[in-house]
């Protein structure tokens, strides 16, 4: 299915300056093999080598994040929107 | 030309270390690690003495050297020198030796220690031609936004979680700036935050003026260094949203020893939150530095009530490092810490404020914080923009008539009853 992908301002080097890109998935996990296949390097910034996703990276299923979810095993369906987003906060 | 500041060089990734340069950016490419300002530590320590920072005006611009903007500063000069109040009847209260209260409460201009952190973020916003400034918000930086923006003349947005406190959305509005009210927690308005920052080209102070605006929290702990004779206290408790203000109380005090300014001294750093948004305090009490977001903070703290901490891993190893620890506390004990400063200090602070004396009411009584021993709070907001959590819960008035007769009857034998 077609999935919507929301790419930060740092990612975007590796997407042609894409902000959003279109990818087929049915989960988190094969939404970012799709994304490195398209746009190889992409991966090895969102996930370590353990495969976990990195610390400072936030990814939201229809603004859901997805640690509230499945993690990576968060299923996907046609016209959802992921956004991919560098963690950060304040008060 | 424009003027360089020599002492502040790059940015540069806590993760990686990778440098950058002195941009409105807040993420490392590789690894979306934080960026932090880094400075020439050589070259202030020959700079600047106690002696030249004391001949400074009282304001939190006597540490400039170690702040990260080119030039001078153009927004919030008066900020910050807030008093650093001796607590002794709280001290005795709490059991504990010797008790200081850092009263951000009356910063100025907006009444939070946000003011600090504003005047870096708005100055550097300043010096790259940023035109709109914003910031995601929990209601105090919202309010300092709005007011340091009119002050300088520049075009505001705040955005904040549309059920804020009332003293706190009003506290905004009035400046003029443009509120936006998000259904939604922080953490929500925060991601939206960061998507417009990409879009926009807004200046948000938290978001790509993040590395300059957190910086402006290390005033307050260079402040409680001078204000204590120069001298490092040996345990500190600050309260914890994200956890950047502990992160940055840990580097002023670590700076202070790199420049020269003080000797190195044995410190303790302690995190305060709300058990309903306790996130960094539940980890740290785990013994462990993966955070677990909260996905529905339920607390009156809701100037702490950020699910996802960013600065949450770094919080835990500051206290680690230090020998500190982290405490939560309930509703009914942050009303009870609000109350007691009151009573004991006549320091009114927010919910914010009652998380921290409550907090260092449990690190003391499970000796923690021993009692032969001394500590300084953190008191980081005024209680009038937070009065719906202590509605009711202060007494009455007593009402009576104009009447000395009845003034007597009711109240004029208070005393009386006292001296018996």
């Amino acid at each position: 299915m077609a999935i919507s992908v929301r790419i930060p301002t740092p990612l975007r080097k590796l997407t042609h300056d894409l902000d959003t890109v279109q990818v087929e998935a049915s989960n988190i996990s094969e939404l970012i093999g799709s994304l490195e296949k398209t746009y190889p390097g992409i991966q090895e910034r969102l996930v370590d080598e353990q495969g976990i996703v990195r610390r400072f990276v936030n990814i939201f299923v229809n603004d859901e994040d997805i640690r509230f979810l499945e993690d990576q095993a968060t299923a996907l369906k046609g016209g959802d929107e992921v956004s991919i987003v560098p963690a950060i906060a304040g008060g | 030309m424009e003027k360089q500041n020599r002492f502040f060089t790059n940015l540069k990734c806590r993760e990686c270390g990778r440098l950058y340069e002195k941009k409105a950016i807040h993420v490392c490419d590789y690894d979306f690690g934080p960026l932090e300002a880094a400075y020439d530590y050589d070259a202030i320590r020959s700079a600047i003495s106690r002696e030249r920072i004391e001949a400074r005006p009282q304001s939190m611009w006597r540490y400039r050297e170690l702040l990260p903007i080119d030039g001078e500063p153009t927004v919030g000069v008066q900020v910050g020198f807030t008093p650093l109040v001796r607590a002794d009847r709280l001290a005795k209260k709490l059991g504990v030796r010797e008790l200081w209260i850092k009263n951000d409460t009356v910063n100025y201009p907006t009444l939070s220690f946000k003011d600090r952190v504003v005047s870096v973020a708005l100055s550097r916003a300043r010096e790259l031609d940023f035109k709109v400034v914003a910031c995601a918000s929990t209601g105090n930086l919202a309010n300092s936004v709005a007011a340091n923006a009119a002050n300088a003349g520049l075009t505001s947005y705040v955005l904040i979680p549309a059920n804020l406190e009332q003293g706190k959305v009003l506290g905004s509005l009035v400046y003029g700036t443009n509120v936006i009210g998000i259904h939604g927690a922080y953490d929500q308005v925060n991601r939206l935050c960061s998507e417009i920052a990409g879009k926009y080209g807004w200046g948000f102070v938290n978001v790509n003026l993040r590395p300059y605006y957190a910086e402006g929290s290390k005033t307050m702990g260079f402040e409680i260094v001078e204000q204590l004779g120069w001298r490092i206290p040996r345990h500190t408790v600050i309260p914890m949203a994200s956890g950047s203000l502990l992160t940055k109380i840990q580097k002023a005090y670590n700076e202070a020893v790199k420049v020269g300014l003080v000797e190195e001294s044995p410190f303790s750093v302690y995190g305060a939150q709300a058990t309903g948004c306790a996130p960094i305090s539940t980890a740290m009490k785990k013994g462990v530095d993966l955070v677990k977001p909260v996905p529905k903070p339920d607390t009156i703290a809701k100037s702490l009530a950020i699910g996802t901490p960013a600065d949450g891993y770094y919080a835990i190893h500051a206290m680690k490092e230090t020998g500190g620890h982290a405490e939560d506390v309930s509703d009914e004990e942050i009303v009870e810490g609000i109350r007691l400063l009151a009573e004991y200090t006549g320091i009114f602070a927010e919910t914010a404020g009652g998380v921290t004396v409550a907090c260092a009411k449990k690190l003391i009584e499970s000796g923690k914080i021993p009692a032969e021993e001394g500590a300084v709070l953190c008191i980081t907001g005024h209680g009038l923009k937070t009065q719906e959590a202590i509605a009711g819960k202060c007494g009455e008035p007593r009402l009576i008539n104009p009447s000395l007769r009845e003034f007597d009857e009711k109240i004029g034998s208070d005393l009386a009853a006292q001296t018996h």
